[in-house]
């Protein structure tokens, strides 16, 4: 009976050293990735300094450093994030809601379903570059390295992430809204529609700006469906000849990629348009779990 | 006609009209294809992939591929051994992961069981911002910061521009998030009576996180590394910026290496023809890829999958 205590006594002294050894090793852990990413964001921000300005937002690019800006690379970015939006809100949605409302989990297609959206949620980005070169850009569709093709590529990349996130804003609705809506005589989608989607629209709209801002930061599909590095117009439409298009992360790595220090500098002015853009998209997306958040 | 498509429907509710139900079914449909098509996604991807390997595996023996120790399908005499694509993209995952495994689990432990809920407000969305940092990003970083200025500066190594050290560990604190946050997941799921117990039987804080809480956790923080490593063996911009493209086979960090994703990237961006060798290239080494990433995925997930059974 005395033995256990008298031993944790006994040790007690180097123990408790060890828990502050322990504390101190933690708080370093979190203190090396904080210091990473000051590093960071302090480097983009001084090789940024020396050339960001309007310049850099509306000139096209140039193989003359004093001279190449971003413009096309906006807009191939806004065109793709168009696309990409248009395409996973309503499939999204759709899915999660039939996988939270309508599916029979024992049925076998329907767990095949949700094993698989886990699975896609982890391929990597590079294999819907591959998926999209070899379906949308080239093979059944052939739609050429249009906007189309890009905006798809990254739709389909995020759409797990739409997906995992609306149904758990689904799942949060309680049960009595749908009971109470269901009493009064209206159909499953009638309660869907009226009650579960509109109480559900904080934390998809959520889902959705933080899949659309995954999809801005994205540079490996882009490359292998064939962004152009190159481009001297703004793109104008979905497919055909005015469709090609470059993206922010193309354009920026297109930059990396030349020796010279000056396009170094390009690159940095980019990442930083890049990441100002990201976090204006997870401000609202905050703000937006926090001013609507239903407390039932 | 509310009778007519009540009776072809047997078993379904006899309450509301005929043309609402008809609606309605069409809706379940519609809402299925949607479904659907995730599942049409996989399908793409493995018909895609599997197609080209094929028609490669007719042009390149089979054995070649997995056993040769040269990769230059774009020379002249072109050689397609994957193995130096493979090593190089183990060596930059085994750097990642000596930076992130660490890093992970000191900030998961000390977010479930040390931090107050204060600490927990500033600390979790600091962690979500490390997440969302665009890759290509850290490859700016790796290239031209962490090399010249830390590596080459800081620790007076002389290490070249590409080297897949930097991109190693640059990629660790890529990967740092997703280790972290979910072995925080698995952690918090250890019921609290657990650590009573322990406290109990007199033992410290430092003895019931490592002892009790970290063991009882564990399969969930296997989940957390293998996941982890399925996204440091499918990344790409941090390598194909700050790690050169040369496919050496070598096990020195300080080296430049080629990655199975930085081949992908390097080979798709110049304009291929469909039908050649190198364009089938692209997908035969898509395709080890992802079964890679896939075999590593399947095993996360039924790691997660005991430690919910446990507790939940």
């Amino acid at each position: 009976m005395s033995a256990a205590p008298l031993s944790l006594r006994a040790k007690s002294g180097s123990t408790r050293v060890k828990d502050v050894a322990f504390r101190i090793a933690m708080l370093a852990c979190l203190g090396l990735s904080a210091v990473v990413l000051v590093a960071l964001i302090v480097d983009v921000l001084v090789d940024a300094a020396p050339v960001f300005g309007s310049r850099v937002l509306t000139s096209f690019p140039s193989s003359n450093s004093s001279a190449a800006g971003l413009q096309p690379a906006i807009f191939g970015t806004l065109w793709i994030i168009a696309v990409c939006a248009l395409f996973i809100v309503p499939v999204g949605v759709a899915t999660a809601v039939y996988l939270e409302e309508y599916a029979d989990s024992s049925r076998w297609w329907n767990r095949l379903i949700e094993v698989n959206i886990q699975n896609l949620a982890a391929v990597p980005s590079i294999v819907y570059g591959i998926l999209g070169l070899a379906f949308l850009v080239r093979g059944p569709l052939s739609l050429g390295r249009v906007v189309l093709a890009g905006g798809l590529t990254l739709g389909l990349l995020v759409l797990p992430v739409v997906i995992i996130s609306g149904r758990e804003a689904i799942r949060a609705v309680p049960p009595s809204i749908r009971e109470g809506s269901m009493a009064l005589g209206a159909t499953q989608w009638q309660t869907i529609y009226k009650q579960v989607l509109p109480a559900s629209i904080p934390g998809i709209a959520t889902g959705v700006i933080l899949a659309l801002s995954r999809a801005i930061g994205e540079t490996a599909p882009l490359i292998v469906v064939g962004a152009a590095t190159f481009i001297t117009f703004n793109p104008h439409g979905l497919v055909g000849d005015g469709a090609g298009f470059s993206a922010l992360p193309i354009q920026i790595f297109s930059w990396i990629s030349q020796p010279q220090e000056e396009f170094h500098q390009l690159a940095a002015a980019g990442i930083v348009l890049l990441l100002g853009l990201l976090c204006c998209m997870n401000g609202v997306a905050i703000y937006l779990r926090n001013r609507y958040e239903n407390k039932w | 006609m509310g009778t007519a498509t009540s009776a072809a429907v047997p078993g379904t509710s006899v309450l509301g009209t005929g043309r609402r139900r008809r609606g309605e079914d069409a809706i379940r449909v519609g809402l299925f294809l949607a479904a659907l098509l995730s599942v049409l996604t996989t399908v793409g991807i493995v018909f895609s992939l599997l197609k080209e390997t094929l028609a490669f595996f007719g042009d390149v023996g089979i054995w070649d591929f997995i056993t040769g120790t040269e990769w230059s399908p774009l020379f002249a005499d072109p050689q397609f051994g994957v193995l130096p694509l493979v090593t190089g993209t183990l060596l930059v995952t085994g750097l990642a992961l000596v930076v992130a495994i660490p890093l992970g689990l000191g900030t998961a432990v000390y977010l479930a069981e040390y931090a107050t809920p204060r600490t927990r407000r500033v600390v979790k969305p600091f962690i979500e911002l490390l997440a969302g940092v665009p890759t290509i990003v850290f490859g700016y970083f790796a290239l031209t910061f962490f090399t010249p200025v830390v590596l080459n500066g800081v620790f007076g190594m002389d290490v070249p521009t590409f080297n897949a050290l930097s991109a190693g560990i640059v990629m660790g604190f890529m990967v740092l998030p997703t280790v972290a946050s979910i072995s925080e997941d698995a952690m918090s799921a250890v019921p609290g009576s657990l650590r009573e117990g322990a406290f109990g039987l007199g033992a410290n804080k430092l003895q019931v996180s490592l002892r009790v809480v970290f063991p009882a956790a564990l399969s969930g923080i296997v989940a957390s590394v293998v996941l982890g490593v399925s996204r440091a063996i499918g990344e790409t911009m941090i390598v194909l910026v700050a790690a050169g493209q040369q496919p050496n086979f070598t096990a020195d960090p300080r080296n430049s290496v080629e990655t199975i994703t930085t081949f992908i990237a390097a080979t798709a961006k110049g304009d291929i023809a469909t039908g050649t060798t190198t364009y089938k290239t692209i997908f035969a080494v898509g395709m080890t890829l992802f079964v890679m990433t896939l075999l590593m995925n399947a095993i996360a997930i039924r790691f997660v999958r005991r430690y919910r059974q446990v507790y939940e």
